[in-house]
């Protein structure tokens, strides 16, 4: 599973198109989460672009490419969260709404699923455990 | 500790403390109306220090190149010294008419007594003699010998209090501005726009949809003007004869609640829109007025499938005081002498 994807020299950022796929991805992957009622509360965030940033910044870290985010920066980020209830099942429907952008957007199912992986080490960051 | 200097003199600043409250704790007058970062009346330049890049959101780059801050948004880490906006930014003009539009809105035309270059749609930041600022919308054309502004009378009001019971024509004011980018951009005259705003919301769109129609824009222009009931609505007249000057051009004056009349949608404004335009992907929304139904609209057009960089919004953030001129401004002076 894991040999055929890395074999490409090619970062993972990079075969999924990035800057421009990231740009594409962040607008439909932010409109999946807003209208989902299981976790759309915890973006309520009123300054959108500020957000739409931050959704740009986590999925260009998911895809391994050049990101500002840090296993700490996550903790930090997401602590006032975790006090209001932030949960596993809240990480899955963002880890599930991820996997449906990139599937979108015709990204072959090896990287989604590795892209998912990434996604997944951060979840204890996240949820701060 | 952060500390900013004035004209001189050192202010230090408490932990968390902007410029601009900083300043007012002290008794420094500054021009300030929001304090939340919209406005733009509050605008000063750094002489010499570090900005940081949230006291510089929304900002022109030409401002920004000049080191141009908002004294609200803006928790220097170290030292800042800084100035009033200078008068390159500001320009003196006169009271030239006031006129009421309806029973709670008031047309103020304006005569700059200088160069003042605007898009219709932007705002401007008024300042009255003592220094009171407030931001309005333009609803006139850069074209227009005078500036046009509309004026809601808000209960308790200063600045429209002022404008609707004592000012006259010939009262000097000045103008500081233009900001904002709810305006018309030529070049896809074909897309359709969407322009909804509340109450005098209608300010900015009534100058972009006569800016975009001027400019030969052929797509459909959708224009939404929200009130709680009849009375809001104004410039009823004026439109229906745009709309039937121009057939592209859909006027839709909506009431919250009251009778359903003519030509007059009666619901609440994101559902009326809902159902007038249910499709608006690939659309271009501009949004002025209300600060709760603007940022909603946003959301829900967002989610429709508008681009966010298709969405531009000016909410009419009101005015907030400073923390502790709180009560002591509006009371009597005589309780609790301390
Ligand atoms: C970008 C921008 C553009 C604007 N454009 C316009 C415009 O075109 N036309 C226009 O009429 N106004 C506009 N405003 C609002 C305007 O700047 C003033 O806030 C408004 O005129 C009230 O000022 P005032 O001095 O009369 O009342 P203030 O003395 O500032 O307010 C008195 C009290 O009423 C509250 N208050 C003020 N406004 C409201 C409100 N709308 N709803 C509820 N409470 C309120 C205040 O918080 C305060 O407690 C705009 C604001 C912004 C930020
Ligand atoms: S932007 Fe600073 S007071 Fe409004």
């Amino acid at each position: 599973m894991k040999g055929n994807v890395a074999e490409n020299q090619s970062s993972l950022y990079e075969q999924i198109g990035g800057e421009p796929a990231m740009s594409a991805a962040v607008e439909l992957f932010y409109r999946k989460v807003l209208s989902d009622e299981r976790i759309s509360r915890f973006f309520e965030d009123v300054d959108m672009e500020r957000q739409a940033a931050k959704q740009k910044a986590f999925l260009t870290m998911v895809c391994g490419g050049p990101s500002a985010y840090s296993g700490k920066d996550m903790r930090k980020g997401h602590a006032h969260l975790v006090k209001q209830g932030l949960n596993d099942t809240h990480f899955n429907a963002v880890a599930e709404h991820l996997g449906a952008t990139l599937t979108e957007l015709g990204v072959p199912t090896p990287l989604v699923e590795q892209v998912l992986k990434i996604a997944e080490s951060a979840r204890a960051d996240v949820l701060n455990r | 500790m952060a500390r900013v200097k004035h004209e001189g003199q050192w202010y230090g600043l408490d932990e968390g403390e902007s410029v601009l409250d900083g300043l007012l704790r002290r008794g420094v007058a500054v021009p300030h109306s929001c304090r939340a970062g919209a406005c733009q009346s509050c605008l000063m330049r750094a002489e010499r220090g570090e900005v940081p890049a949230k006291a510089q959101v929304g900002l022109k780059e030409t401002l920004k190149a000049r080191g141009y801050f908002l004294a609200c948004a803006c928790q220097p880490d170290s030292e800042l010294e800084v100035a009033g906006a200078g008068a390159d930014l500001r320009v003196s003009a006169r009271i030239a008419s006031l006129e009421r539009l309806s029973d709670s809105v008031l047309r103020v035309r304006l005569r700059p007594e200088g160069r003042f270059e605007y898009r219709a749609g932007q705002y401007v930041s008024l300042l009255r003699a003592d220094g009171l600022a407030r931001s309005y919308s333009l609803a006139s054309q850069p074209h227009e010998d005078l500036l046009e502004l509309h004026v809601r009378r808000i209960s308790g009001g200063l600045m429209s209090g002022w404008l609707f019971d004592e000012a006259g024509p010939g009262e000097p004011v000045v103008l500081q501005g233009p900001a904002g980018d709810c305006f018309y951009v030529p070049g896809r005259p074909e897309q359709p726009l969407l322009l909804a705003g509340t109450g005098t919301g209608l300010a900015p769109l009534y100058g972009i949809a006569r800016d975009a129609l001027a400019q030969g824009h052929t797509g459909p222009i959708w224009l939404f003007h929200g009130a709680v009931d009849a009375s809001g609505l104004y410039l009823v007249d004026e439109l229906r004869a745009l709309q039937s000057q121009y057939p592209q051009l859909q006027y839709r004056p909506c009431v919250l609640k009251g009778q359903e009349r003519v030509g007059v949608w009666v619901g609440a404004l994101d559902a009326l829109i809902k159902e007038a335009c249910p499709r608006p992907a690939g659309w271009r929304a501009l949004l002025c007025g209300n600060p709760d139904l603007v940022l909603s609209l946003r959301k829900k057009l967002f989610l429709a499938g508008l681009s966010l960089k298709e969405i531009h919004a000016d909410a009419f953030l009101p005015s907030t005081p400073p923390p502790q001129a709180g009560t002591g401004v509006t009371t009597s002076a005589s309780d609790t002498s301390r």
